[in-house]
């Protein structure tokens, strides 16, 4: 009999960062030393029993393998779990990587454009960094990031001690002002629309709350952007992760096997409920 | 053809259950299920369609998948044993297509490794209905109520016995465990057969047509059909319940944090919670969402990726057991009426 696809796999937390007030960072690995084999912005499906699980991106890049790292928001049961029960050192249950990942060779020797915001940085961060470890594969490269207020901003020392230092160009923004904020304010849409990037060889990748995401998309479109430049990825309830239980389904796509990594172009041909 | 006479059935139970679980359509009070078959069991092989569909046996309605452990904060998973060998005796066909609807879903990669340990275990050994009822419209989809294509063995009730046709390898398998209780059938009884195909093809009453049905939902998803038929629905999820072609599931845990299990049930797109997600957004918030999603699984979503076969086979159940009588089969017929890209599509 072939492996059972929704058995997890057990995994302890080595190490837990408190990334924002409402955000923790969990540093997992596998108990059975073998790889993960994950490609940017795939998911995982992390087990607390008797709380059950939930599916969160991986936000560590596969060039990073020493943890499988997941930047967990408190919203739900599996996430209060996560971050009041759960301690470094406490062994959970994994299983995955889900979903198609992203099409890195769609990107390859483009430049690339970044938008993120709040907790949607996560998946993004995976590739960011990624590309940052393989980066003569690809040419300029800008990251467009913000959150509410500069204490919301995830993975502070990335974003402001080492992605500096890369060869990209980072553009901060918080939503309203604040004591200290040198860098812009306002929301991230009005943010893009203000730095205006053209839109020549560039590949787009955004992620954030879906409102932000809407008029990201739009914005882009404004600026010049083809739908097939344009790249998001999904989020909508999971349970099985393998294309089964039926709720992730946008039409006759399922976001946890044909998504949650789709250009705009792909979304536009689907039907407008997500 | 073989065919075995009715008098021989019992004795034919006996012999299938002594190597395997033998399930068949079982009366209790006036409602017939599949049961284990047991001595003294009220076998009922005359009830075109048993009240529920037998897709339990197959795909339970609740199901473990692995028992936990913590001891000394080690975590362990113990997975769920696997099924023996069943027989499902007396399906219909409607119910036989069901099955070969579900396989596509549990069998693509990664499989459903329970579904498909105990599909590959399961030998169907399907009756051909001669006479349906009100609410069946199986051969709307191509069904033919006398002949299942996905059957392991084809049993065709001539009335004092069944003829016997074995399809498939296991099929052949259990004719063989049949043995002296099969013997040689007369030849009029299979010029018989044929008439009765006949009859049975063109004694549904229903008069749907589900030419251009596909089609035709490419274009309607924002159709004002759906604001008339959602407005009934009182979301119950009788519907899905009894549906033998839904395979939608929940996945929860049982126990303490020291040991308990995992398990999965089925659940129903008919529900609010179904797709609310832990941040507040549901994608489809209503019943007019949740009642669209369904027919268009059914009518649409699952034909789009599936060679344009429909997800649904016209057992007729939803039809029966509706409280609020939302009918597919209105819902195909009203469709139909719809010129594609016509009016309506401005809600």
């Amino acid at each position: 009999m072939t492996a059972n696809p929704i058995l997890p796999r057990r995994a302890v937390v080595e190490k837990i960062l408190q990334d924002t007030p409402d955000t923790k960072r969990f540093f997992v690995t596998l108990k059975d030393g073998e790889p993960f084999n994950h490609k940017p912005l795939q998911c995982a499906m992390l087990s607390v029993p008797p709380v059950g699980e939930a599916l969160f991106s991986i936000t560590s890049s596969p060039t990073r393998p020493e943890y499988l790292e997941f930047a967990v928001k408190e919203v739900g049961t599996v996430t209060k779990h996560l971050h009041y029960e759960v301690q470094e050192g406490t062994e959970i249950g994994i299983r995955g990587p889900y979903g198609n990942g992203f099409p890195i060779d769609v990107i390859r020797g483009k430049d690339l454009l970044f938008i993120g915001g709040g907790i949607g940085l996560a998946p993004l961060r995976s590739l960011i960094n990624y590309c940052f470890d393989t980066r003569k594969d690809y040419s300029k490269i800008q990251i467009i990031y913000g959150a509410r207020t500069p204490e919301d901003l995830s993975f502070k020392e990335e974003i402001f001690e080492n992605w500096p230092k890369e060869d990209a160009r980072l553009n901060l923004t918080v939503d309203v002002e604040s004591p200290g904020w040198e860098e812009f304010v306002g929301f991230v849409p009005t943010y893009l629309e203000h730095l205006a990037p053209t839109p020549e060889g560039v590949i787009a990748v955004t992620c954030g709350p879906p409102i932000m995401i809407r008029f990201v998309l739009q914005g882009l479109e404004k600026l010049g952007f083809q739908p097939e430049q344009i790249i998001t990825t999904l989020e909508l309830k999971m349970k099985c992760g393998v294309g089964k239980c039926g709720r992730c389904n946008i039409g006759e796509k399922y976001v946890c096997q044909d998504g949650p990594v789709f250009s705009l172009a792909e979304l536009n041909g689907m039907i407008p409920e997500f | 053809m073989k065919k075995i006479d009715k008098s021989k059935l019992e004795d034919l139970w006996g012999r299938l259950a002594a190597e395997q679980d033998l399930f068949l359509p079982v009366q209790q009070d006036s409602v017939v299920n599949f049961a284990l078959w047991q001595e003294g069991s009220r076998v009922n092989l005359e009830a075109v369609n048993s009240l529920l569909p037998p897709k339990d046996l197959l795909f339970p309605q609740s199901e473990k998948i692995f028992s936990y452990k913590r001891r000394e904060g080690e975590l362990s998973f113990e997975e769920a044993p696997g099924s023996g060998p069943q027989v499902i005796f007396g399906i219909r066909p409607c119910d036989v297509r069901s099955i070969e609807l579900l396989d596509p879903v549990f069998f693509k990669e990664p499989a459903d490794t329970f579904y498909k340990n105990r599909r590959e275990q399961t030998t169907l050994v399907s009756i051909g209905c001669l006479e349906p009822d009100t609410t069946c419209f199986c051969t709307a989809f191509g069904i033919q109520p006398l002949d299942a294509e996905g059957a392991d063995v084809m049993l065709y009730d001539m009335g004092t016995a069944y003829l016997v046709s074995p399809r498939t390898e296991k099929g052949e398998k259990l004719a063989e465990e049949m043995g002296e209780l099969l013997e040689e059938a007369a030849g009029a009884e299979e010029e018989g057969l044929q008439q009765q195909q006949e009859a049975a093809a063109s004694a549904q009453e229903h008069g749907l047509d589900l030419d251009g049905v596909f089609e035709k939902l490419n274009d309607m998803f924002d159709h004002c059909i759906w604001e008339k038929f959602y407005r009934r629905c009182l979301a119950c999820g009788t519907c899905t319940y009894l549906c033998p072609t839904c395979h939608c599931f929940d996945i929860q845990d049982d126990g303490s944090p020291e040991e308990g299990q995992r398990f999965r049930c089925w659940d129903s797109c008919m529900y609010e919670d179904y797709t609310h997600m832990g941040h507040g957004h549901n994608p489809r918030p209503g019943r007019r969402e949740r009642v669209r999603n369904r027919f268009m699984h059914k009518l649409n979503y699952f034909p789009k990726d599936h060679d344009g076969v429909y997800h649904c086979v016209g057992c007729g159940r939803c039809v029966q057991k509706c409280p609020v009588n939302l009918d597919i089969m209105q819902v195909i017929e009203e469709i139909g009426k719809e010129g594609v890209g016509g009016e309506g599509h401005d809600r």
